[in-house]
């Protein structure tokens, strides 16, 4: 695709060791473990407020955690100022100097590493040319669109050839189709560079097509990690099946390890006491029953058409909507009474409050 | 409101023009007063420009020496509260606004304090401190900068503080320092050019004020720019006008220096 061939071997693995944090008795952080290996990618996932952003700071080491370590191939790097840890980072909001232009933005960092000016400049050439904006190292930040701007900050964060790629948000500030590219993008060139990256998102779409392991994060802690696979399939927390994938909550009854729900009985992914429950359905835990088969009335709400298949949305008698995906063959129209039954799959439930 | 009304009722060609012929006259008059002043023969009540000339002459060179050296003092001054804005208050201002930001109120409440201070009451409590400074770092002319130095606080701090909200000096930092930078680096190769307007503003609305102040050289017994003019005045009414004169010209010329590096389009690659 372009000139440059900075591959290399390998990444740097990384680690984050019980970091704990908090902000005027304000805990954030509540002991974080977690492991990356060299090269891979690692998205943090949840909410707003879950911690997510604060462990990438004290990774990059913007920020002091209170207690616990970072690690970088195998040395503790928890006291290494930022400018010293080596890392690439690239900001939710437009990070380029205003005075600078695109080429000298780029050199920025090998200049800070004194680089002699002719290399760093033909090098942050080099790197300009990988995000595919070669044709404007002459222009200033504020002569860039967002998605630009965002790909120069890309570009400036690889050149130093860093040993781990931070990603706080990148995307967020962008419009859905430049947010797509991008995302696809920032994947294919860690892919080659084979740099350790980890990217912080509260948008799980996004987090689950770029990353070989997703982190999801709640009030402090990560709550799971796995591939998207293992997220989405096997979640192991309420707080997960919740987040990551669409999910109808309805309510149901558990006894043991089988919960009733429309009064037909599933496997519990997870054992619950007995009594009231709330059940996370995915739509394809749902189908469209024949009239005479168990399962429940309900009616058409809405339906889009997303290609080889259809989502549907329904409302049952007792007012709970849930999602169906099935065949876009079976055509349904708005306000249609039809019937639907549970797909006898493990699902994920939560004591209901 | 002027600022906030559409176009349509923003005031017409000829109302600006009578506003700014009314403004301009306004402060010409004065200017132009002095000007004649110093221009005028005392004896044949014609023009004459044995006053400007007589500057230079060394007849008068005894009488005018204070002005002279009011006006180099004045000049080193100037320097020294300058450096004082840029070395002192504006790396405060940064790290409060990006380390310290809940003590920004508290801060701007202190450094526009001097503003509410009339001079005479700064003084009294400078007098002692004077004393101090004269017996540790001597009594040299650049020693009233210390005074200056607050008393340009609050018109430093403001020209500053309006560069500083204009950019994200969270994130510029931020990412100055992901990418290797020190802090002085940080400061030197990041934020200051892009601070580059309020500084220079900063520096030379100081520089005018330095310039310009009395009071507290006065009180203090110090021969500034200002001092020497009232002292050479009771003398030489015609070359303390055009000292004067001069001056007023160079604030002039200072506040439109001002005005133009507000407007300096972003700099060059380096």
């Amino acid at each position: 695709m372009s000139a440059v061939e900075v591959t290399r071997d390998t990444g740097t693995p990384v680690e984050l060791r019980q970091i704990r944090k908090s902000y005027a008795g304000n805990t954030v952080l509540h002991g974080v473990d977690l492991d990356i290996a060299a090269g891979e990618f690692v998205s943090l996932l949840g909410p707003s407020g879950c911690g997510k952003t604060t462990a990438l700071r004290v990774l990059a080491g913007l920020e002091q955690a209170d207690s616990g370590e970072v690690i970088f191939d195998g040395r503790d790097v928890s006291r290494v100022p930022v400018n010293r840890r080596d890392i690439g980072m690239v900001f939710q909001s437009y990070s380029l100097f205003p005075h600078l232009s695109v080429l000298a933005n780029t050199a920025f960092g090998l200049r800070r590493r004194k680089v002699p000016k002719p290399l760093a400049l033909r090098r942050a050439a080099e790197s300009l040319e990988l995000v595919g904006l070669a044709a404007f190292a002459d222009r200033f930040p504020h002569q860039l669109s967002g998605g630009q701007q965002q790909r120069v900050a890309l570009a400036r964060a690889l050149v130093t050839e860093p040993r781990v790629l931070l990603l706080d948000e990148p995307l967020s500030a962008l419009d859905a189709k430049v947010r797509v590219s991008l995302r696809d993008e920032i994947r294919r060139i860690q892919l080659r560079l084979g740099i350790t990256t980890v990217f912080v998102t509260h948008d799980q779409e996004e987090a689950l097509a770029v990353s070989d392991r997703v982190a999801v994060m709640g009030s402090g802690l990560i709550e799971q990690i796995g591939t998207p696979e293992d997220l989405y399939l096997r979640p192991a927390t309420a707080t997960v099946a919740e987040f990551v994938g669409l999910s109808s909550r309805v309510p149901g009854a558990a006894h043991a390890d089988r919960v009733t729900v429309f009064g037909q009985e599933l496997p519990l992914r997870t054992p619950l006491p007995d009594g009231a429950v709330v059940v996370y359905l995915r739509p394809e835990n749902v189908r469209l029953a024949g009239a005479g088969e168990p399962g429940v009335d309900a009616i058409v709400v809405e339906s889009s058409f997303l290609g080889s298949f259809r989502r549907t949305v329904v409302r049952t008698a007792d007012d709970i909507e849930l999602s169906v995906q099935h065949p876009a063959t079976d055509t349904v129209t708005i306000g249609e009474r039809l019937r639907i039954a549970l797909v006898p799959t493990p699902v994920m439930a939560a004591a209901a409050n | 409101m002027a600022a906030m009304t559409p176009a349509g009722f923003a005031p017409g060609r000829a109302t600006r023009w009578l506003i700014a012929v009314l403004v301009g006259v306004a402060f010409a008059v004065p200017l132009v007063s002095m000007l004649l002043f110093t221009l005028r023969d005392e004896d044949t009540g014609g023009y004459t420009l044995v006053h400007w000339t007589g500057l230079f002459s060394p007849a008068n060179a005894r009488a005018l020496s204070p002005l002279w050296e009011g006006l180099g003092n004045s000049l080193v001054l100037a320097a020294f509260t300058v450096a004082l804005v840029l070395v002192l208050l504006a790396p405060t201002m940064i790290l409060v606004n990006l380390r310290f930001p809940r003590l920004r109120r508290l801060f701007e409440f202190l450094v526009l304090l001097p503003i509410s201070i009339p001079a005479i009451v700064l003084v009294v409590g400078l007098a002692p401190i004077y004393l101090a400074i004269g017996r540790t770092v001597g009594t040299g002319a650049w020693t009233l900068g210390f005074a200056y130095g607050i008393t340009v606080l609050p018109f430093a701090f403001r020209a500053i503080q309006a560069a500083i909200d204009a950019i994200d000096l969270r994130t510029l930092t931020e990412a100055a320092r992901s990418l290797g930078a020190s802090w002085p680096a940080v400061i030197l190769q990041v934020l200051a050019p892009n601070l580059r307007t309020g500084l220079m503003a900063a520096s030379l609305i100081s520089t005018a004020v330095v310039l310009g102040e009395f009071t507290i050289a006065s009180l203090l017994n110090r021969r500034v720019l200002q001092t020497a003019l009232l002292v050479v005045g009771k003398m030489d009414s015609s070359a303390a006008a055009i000292f004067s004169l001069l001056a007023l010209v160079l604030a002039f010329l200072l506040l439109l220096a001002i005005g133009r590096a507000g407007r300096l389009n972003l700099g060059k690659d380096r």
